[in-house]
């Protein structure tokens, strides 16, 4: 078996141990790279079904390129697709320049908390990796959130032997992270080999692309003339710049994602 | 096609502030493993502390890791060299964090040892070295790290590095590798350093790449726990991950514990690039068989002429983790491949404090990170083998309340149970060696037993009739006058077990505990045979051999192999 293989081996592993050990089961589709690859593993997991329905936490603020896909998706897969917004917020007037953090937490730490309680999720699968920034790289495979969606960092309990962590008291749900173990670059190998449907914002347009997808305010493009899969892994094997520069919020403060995640982040 | 590169893992431990984090840090950016993000930000957050570059940070992201300078949960990144792909794992030497240094090394099959050359070996050092010793990792490589701050001396490294030799032979373990550096200004990291002539070994890196990968999953015998069974469209697929072996479409396979036997009909994709119908350890396949048998989760299919072990009493080696002690009286979940069942401890034979390797005297109770020697009883019969056998299916963990708060790993079924399959109805258990095999072993001129298939089998279940050296009818009876018990096989399935006394004749053939035929014709022969039996004295092995002369035949349902 090959890297990417052994990758995908043990992503589904982790797939169809959150299927089998959660009654309600989601899958978090942010609709760019990471939990598009998400979805293909689930296909594959599940020979083709899509046996739990999929959550966009939609904060109103995505980059329109982003819903057009994500709806056109929907329909080609024939998944369930719950699409949420904290509109309470949104009502009274929630967005960036309110503050990034403050932006992010409500629309997304807040809108995920609520969809999560009001379908009464005890599994959330999320396509976070470690090699993404530091308080990722610090999580379980199989991760624990109290009633308040919090997560406890300093006292995380062991897992090993893929002997994951299922058990937990009413009311918390767990956070699974089937793709923790691969980094960007695999990411791309694995698109590139299974020819995986992605949104085209991330190939160049006028010498510009995007690396890491999120709401239009607080997303960058940097300057990029990758225009196919190939180009963009070959473009990543001699950038030095980290993936999420381009991301506002993590450059808020040097423990911004710590805080945010703490507190219930993706 | 592309070359496969190989993948090692490699856990870094040792002593806490020994230089773990420090040594993986500066390997990284050495090695150019880091995006300059990364970098800028550690410079950017030392600067803000005003504090010197920390190479630690580049792995400890929590705000507390690096107020404290202190690792608290284990992490791991991919990095590469020419030779071949590396995920290396960072581990807490913290005592209080000892959850989370196994929890890292727990995956991987080599590690480095870090030990401070002015502290020397410390008691998370020897700690560490147990545990590794416990997750079967015998690839070990010794880094003598912060010998800048004792000038480089060669006879100080010496003196650790015999330190270190000693404690791990009293583990029977062996380094590979003594590497004397310093992390902080990366002596001897990715590059041989011009500080310690009189060191004549290359650096960690050329360390590293001097470990031989396992190639031994392969090749060992199949084993693959089913994970779910999925009926989403027409198809039954039996889905789960090859822990060891291969299979392929077409294979006959066993369904341990149920013993059915079927064969592999399809291995079943969704994309067509997946098309095979071959399938390697390591892979999460899913299957469909030709018969469809009701199979569940924690049964595990492999070939029939290698099966694991069955059995409910394991004696293991066990590593406690938990915030609560372990203690006999109370219920645990074991996980074991896709097994769960209830278990406890049944006994503990030896604590030991793994620290300093003494064993811990009268105590009853196995409190966090100690390590110990017990048996464990589970609430039903699961199927193992034993981790010298095959790590993958040997080892365990023990769920306490909601979370993982220990792990083990088997020795063995309950020694005195080991020569003997076993007949078990509502308490009443017949030891049976008739499925032993024997051979005559030609270079010695001597006749060998060899206790194969050793399990426990209740009434009800499908006994394997037919081994190697034996092929018994579908429907006889076992006698055994020592124990005073029978047994009766009915359509190759243990129908009963029942006191000797009420035993009549029933034409049915007959056999002893050990395969043997018994000429019993009439209930006369029965009333005789069990006479002939009380009369003798079973001391005298004259009288025992003109007994068995009498009537036993050996041969009829058994043969000898030559071997
Ligand atoms: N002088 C000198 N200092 C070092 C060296 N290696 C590490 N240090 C310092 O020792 C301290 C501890 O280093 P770490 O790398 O955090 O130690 P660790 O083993 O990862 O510690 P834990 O993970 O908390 O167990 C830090 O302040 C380092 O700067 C070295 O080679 N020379
Ligand atoms: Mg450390």
């Amino acid at each position: 078996m090959d890297h990417i293989k052994r990758l995908e081996a043990q992503s589904i592993y982790i797939l169809r141990e959150a299927y089998r050990k959660f009654g309600k089961l989601g899958m978090l589709w942010s609709i760019g790279k990471d939990s598009t690859v998400l979805l293909w593993l689930a296909k594959k997991a599940f020979f083709g079904h899509c046996p739990f329905p999929f959550i966009h936490v939609d904060t109103s603020y995505q980059i329109p390129e982003m819903i057009a896909f994500r709806d056109k998706t929907a329909e080609e897969y024939k998944f369930d697709l719950i699409v949420h917004k904290n509109e309470e917020a949104l009502k009274k007037g929630m967005g960036p320049e309110k503050g990034r953090l403050v932006c992010c937490k409500a629309l997304k730490t807040e809108g995920l908390s609520q969809v999560t309680e009001k379908y009464g999720f005890e599994g959330l699968i999320l396509g976070i990796r470690r090699d993404e920034e530091g308080s990722r790289s610090k999580e379980r495979v199989f991760s624990i959130r109290n009633r308040d969606s919090e997560w406890d960092y300093t006292n995380q309990p062991p897992e090993l032997w893929d002997q994951f962590n299922t058990d937990f008291p009413k009311g918390y749900h767990i956070r699974i992270h089937p793709i923790l173990h691969w980094d960007e670059i695999d990411i791309w190998e694995y698109i590139k080999r299974e020819n995986i449907p992605l949104v085209d914002l991330y190939f160049a347009k006028n010498g510009r692309r995007y690396r890491s997808l999120g709401c239009a305010p607080c997303t960058g493009t940097f300057e990029s003339t990758a225009t196919t899969i190939q180009e963009i892994i070959d473009e990543l094997k001699n950038t030095k710049e980290s993936e999420r520069s381009g991301r506002a919020q993590d450059q808020e403060d040097s423990y911004a994602m710590q805080k945010l995640r703490k507190d219930g982040y993706m | 096609m592309k070359k496969t590169r190989e993948v090692l893992r490699i856990v870094v431990v040792g002593h806490v502030d020994h230089g773990k984090s420090t040594v993986i840090g500066r390997l990284l950016c050495d090695t150019k493993s880091l995006p300059d993000g990364a970098v800028e930000k550690v410079k950017r957050i030392s600067k803000e502390s005003g504090k010197p570059f920390e190479f630690a940070y580049l792995l400890d992201a929590f705000e507390e890791e690096q107020k404290q300078g202190i690792t608290i949960d284990t992490t791991q990144l991919q990095f590469k060299t020419d030779k071949r792909d590396y995920v290396i794992i960072d581990a807490p030497g913290h005592k209080e964090f000892l959850k989370n240094m196994v929890s890292g090394a727990a995956s991987a099959e080599a590690a480095l040892l870090i030990v401070d050359a002015e502290e020397g070996i410390q008691e998370q050092s020897k700690r560490h070295g147990y545990i590794l010793s416990l997750l079967g990792i015998e690839k070990i490589n010794v880094v003598v790290s912060k010998m800048d701050l004792i000038d480089y001396s060669e006879e100080k490294f010496n003196t650790i590095k015999k330190d270190i030799k000693e404690f791990f032979s009293s583990l029977d373990m062996s380094v590979s590798e003594f590497i004397p550096v310093s992390g902080f200004l990366g002596e001897n990291i990715a590059a041989k350093s011009d500080k310690m002539p009189w060191y004549k070994g290359g650096s960690v890196l050329d360390a590293l790449d001097k470990f031989e990968t396992e190639k031994g999953l392969y090749d060992k015998e199949l084993r693959l726990p089913i994970q779910d069974v999925y009926k989403f469209d027409n198809r039954r697929i039996i889905t789960g991950r090859i822990e060891s072996g291969s299979l392929k479409a077409g294979d006959e396979i066993l369904i341990a514990p149920t013993n059915k036997v079927t064969r592999v009909k399809t291995i079943e994709h969704w994309s067509e690039l997946d098309k095979t119908d071959r399938a390697y350890a390591g892979m999460s396949i899913g299957i469909t068989l030709e018969d469809e048998f009701f199979n569940k989760r924690g049964e595990i299919i492999c070939h029939k002429t290698n099966l694991p072990l069955i059995g409910d009493i394991l004696d293991v080696n066990l590593f406690w983790l938990g915030k609560e002690t372990l203690n006999k009286s109370k219920k645990y979940k074991l996980k074991l491949l896709t097994q769960e069942v209830e278990c406890e401890v049944l006994a503990i034979s030896k604590i030991i404090d793994a620290s300093n390797l003494e064993t811990i005297e009268n105590r009853d109770v196995i409190k966090t990170n100690d390590v110990a020697e017990v048996s464990i009883k589970t609430s039903h019969k699961i199927c193992f083998d034993t981790f010298s056998q095959n790590p993958n299916t040997g080892r365990f963990v023990l769920v306490d309340g909601y979370t993982v708060a220990g792990g083990g790993i088997v020795k063995g079924i309950k020694e005195k149970q080991k020569a003997f399959s076993r007949f078990m109805k509502d308490g009443t258990k017949m030891s049976v060696s008739c499925f032993e095999d024997y051979f005559y072993m030609v270079g010695e001129g001597t006749i060998k037993l060899a206790a194969n298939n050793v399990r426990d089998y209740d009434v009800g279940e499908v006994i394997a009739i037919k081994g190697e050296t034996y092929s018994y009818p579908e429907n006889f009876n076992i006698i055994d006058l020592h124990s005073g018990y029978a047994a009766k096989v009915r359509g190759a399935e243990l129908k009963d077990i029942i006191e000797i006394d009420t035993l009549e004749f029933d034409y049915f053939p007959s056999v002893n505990v050990k395969g043997a035929y018994i000429k019993l014709y009439s209930q006369k022969d029965l009333d005789d045979f069990k006479q002939d039996y009380e009369a003798m004295d079973t001391g005298d092995h004259n009288k025992l051999a003109e007994f068995a002369n009498k009537w036993l035949v050996f041969v009829r349902y058994r043969t000898i192999k030559y071997r």
